[in-house]
């Protein structure tokens, strides 16, 4: 299948610091990948750096085969093809959950407000929030604004998405409804790359899932070969503290 | 030490009632507390000025009700004007800087926190322009706009009146700070928000329009107008450009009726023009902490 996104030997530093060292990996169409990792591992900085969030200092990422360290590249047309949604959920506060959801195809896409109204409402249909449209982010649960945060990337109907720990700021009690949509949108064929805790989530919904371990890509699997037989020793430690 | 919470096992329960001596302070009484030490606060300063060896000359030099009014309304038979009129002279100059300075300051911030390549000249012009001027004593400011521009002899800038050389020095000085603020409240704006909107692929001057500058307004706004409220103080500086207004006119005053209640006269229509702003100013802080305590 088609290779959506790919990343090759990178290479991250923050000064001294090697936060990715030599990582390669690819994401194909239609295909769910589960970043694990120990904090600091360094999920997010990939995450970022795929968004043009970060520069690289070496190797190289290609979007659609087109590398993006290219000079001829414009990262907002790159990141209009990349959704992300963030732990903190990031809604702007001063707008509303509609607004929230418009501010992207309206001012980004530019497209017309009466068109990007109508499919916003069904994206906040489908996530059962239709009548909260006009309430200001703050109103809302945790659960829900992060299921707002999600849509209003859909919104910008990416190719892919990114998705940086989006349950770990939730009250236990509501990372079930967000894990929920996240499992429907992979059964729907949405193409992500999904850093995560919930070892059972990324079980179910991931066809290949990569640890990393202070910035090395230690192994790389199906969820079968790495929860139930990983290869290496910081896998199988890393695996034993989180159950 | 065992960890537990109850320490002694003794068979009271704890007393909660105040002391004493505290029941002064808290409750109803803290009320009658408050107002009896208003009232000796507010006594022993009467005092001091009325007892003092030379309260009766102060009195006569700076509170002459009187010349008070005289001072105010002013005098053109004898060629005193009235620090009533020079108040609107202060007044008009606010007005015209303060709207120039929320401008310009907003320019001058906009062109530090840009990104363009094109703008990099910009940007370090603008940066040296608020290292400038706000280092740079506004009286200095004043001489050199107001002396300097009239020598140059380039045309309409060198023929205003020495209110609009006050109004250009005061709008160039205060722009620098103002900008300042602005780009604090650009700052204040949590980085999420950034990178949210970034990576919904907003430009970058969509970002600050729409996601950045709307929620930096919130946090600007108290620090803005205490700077509105030094500015509207600092209009009696363009005086030293002989420009007449409520201070110089005092000052007229008094050495032609050797008398100071002039400035006293024009210190009460300083506090009245910016109490109501100072006061407003403190409101909308308040309101904005008990926003962010209930979490709105
Ligand atoms: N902006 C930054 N500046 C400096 N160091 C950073 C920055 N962002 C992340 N790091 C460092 O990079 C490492 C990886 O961080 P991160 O990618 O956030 O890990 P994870 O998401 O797996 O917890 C950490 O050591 C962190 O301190
Ligand atoms: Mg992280």
């Amino acid at each position: 299948m088609e290779v959506v996104l790919e990343l090759t030997d990178v290479v991250k530093r923050f000064g001294e610091n090697e936060v990715l060292s030599g990582v390669s990996l690819s994401l194909h169409r239609h295909e769910v990948v589960c970043l694990i990792g120990a904090s600091g591992s360094g999920k997010s900085t990939l995450l970022r750096c795929a968004n043009l969030l970060e520069t690289i200092d070496a190797g190289s990422i290609s979007l659609f085969g087109q590398c993006l360290e290219d000079e001829r590249i414009d990262p907002d047309l790159v990141r209009r093809h990349i959704g992300m949604v963030f732990q903190s959920f990031n809604l702007f506060p001063h707008l509303s959950v509609l607004d929230n959801i418009l501010i992207g195809p309206v001012h980004a896409l530019k497209r017309r407000k009466s068109e990007a109204r109508d499919d916003a409402l069904a994206l906040l249909d489908r996530i059962g929030l239709t009548d909260r449209a006009h309430d200001y982010p703050d109103r809302l649960s945790g659960g829900q604004q992060q299921r707002v945060a999600i849509v209003r990337s859909l919104a910008m109907r990416p190719a892919l998405l990114l998705l940086d720990e989006v349950t770990s700021a939730l009250d236990p009690t509501l990372v079930g409804e967000v894990l929920d949509l996240l499992t429907d949108l992979a059964h729907q064929g949405t193409t992500m790359l999904i850093a995560t805790h919930e070892m059972n989530f990324a079980r179910d919904v991931a066809k290949q899932v990569v640890y990393l371990d202070a910035g090395v890509l230690v192994e790389q699997g199906t969820p079968e070969e790495i929860f139930t037989n990983p290869q290496h020793e910081s896998t199988r430690s890393f695996l034993e503290r989180v159950r | 030490m065992s960890l537990t919470t109850d320490e002694g096992s003794s068979p009271t329960p704890p007393l909660l009632f105040a002391s004493r001596r505290r029941r002064l302070l808290v409750g109803r009484r803290g009320v009658i507390a408050s107002a009896l030490s208003s009232v000796v606060i507010l006594g022993v300063i009467v005092a001091v000025f009325w007892l003092a060896p030379g309260g009766a000359t102060v009195r006569y030099f700076f509170f002459n009700p009187h010349l008070m009014w005289q001072a105010f309304v002013g005098n053109p038979r004898r060629g005193l004007s009235s620090v009533g009129w020079g108040l609107v002279t202060n007044l008009w100059m606010f007005v015209v800087s303060e709207v120039l300075v929320l401008i310009f300051g907003l320019v001058i911030a906009w062109v530090r926190l840009s990104q363009s390549p094109v703008l990099f000249p910009f940007r370090v012009l603008a940066t040296m322009y608020t290292d400038v001027f706000r280092g740079v004593p506004i009286l200095l400011v004043i001489f050199m706009v107001g002396f300097g521009l009239p020598e140059l002899n380039i045309g309409f800038l060198s023929t205003q009146s020495p209110a609009v050389y006050g109004c250009a020095a005061l709008t160039i000085t205060y722009s620098a700070y103002v900008a300042e603020v602005y780009r604090a409240g650009v700052f204040s704006v949590a980085h999420g928000q950034l990178l949210a909107a970034r990576s919904l692929g907003l430009t970058h001057t969509a970002t600050m329009r729409r996601v950045i500058l709307p929620q930096a307004v919130r946090t600007v706004i108290p620090p803005l107008l205490n700077d509105l409220i030094s500015l509207q103080k600092d209009t009696a500086l363009v005086s030293v450009l002989g420009v007449i207004e409520a201070t110089r006119a005092a000052q007229i005053y008094g050495s032609t009726v050797f008398n100071f209640s002039g400035y006293t006269v024009a210190a009460i229509l300083f506090l009245l023009l910016t109490i109501p702003m100072t006061r407003f100013t403190d409101h909308l802080v308040a309101r904005d902490r008990t926003r962010r305590l209930a979490g709105v």
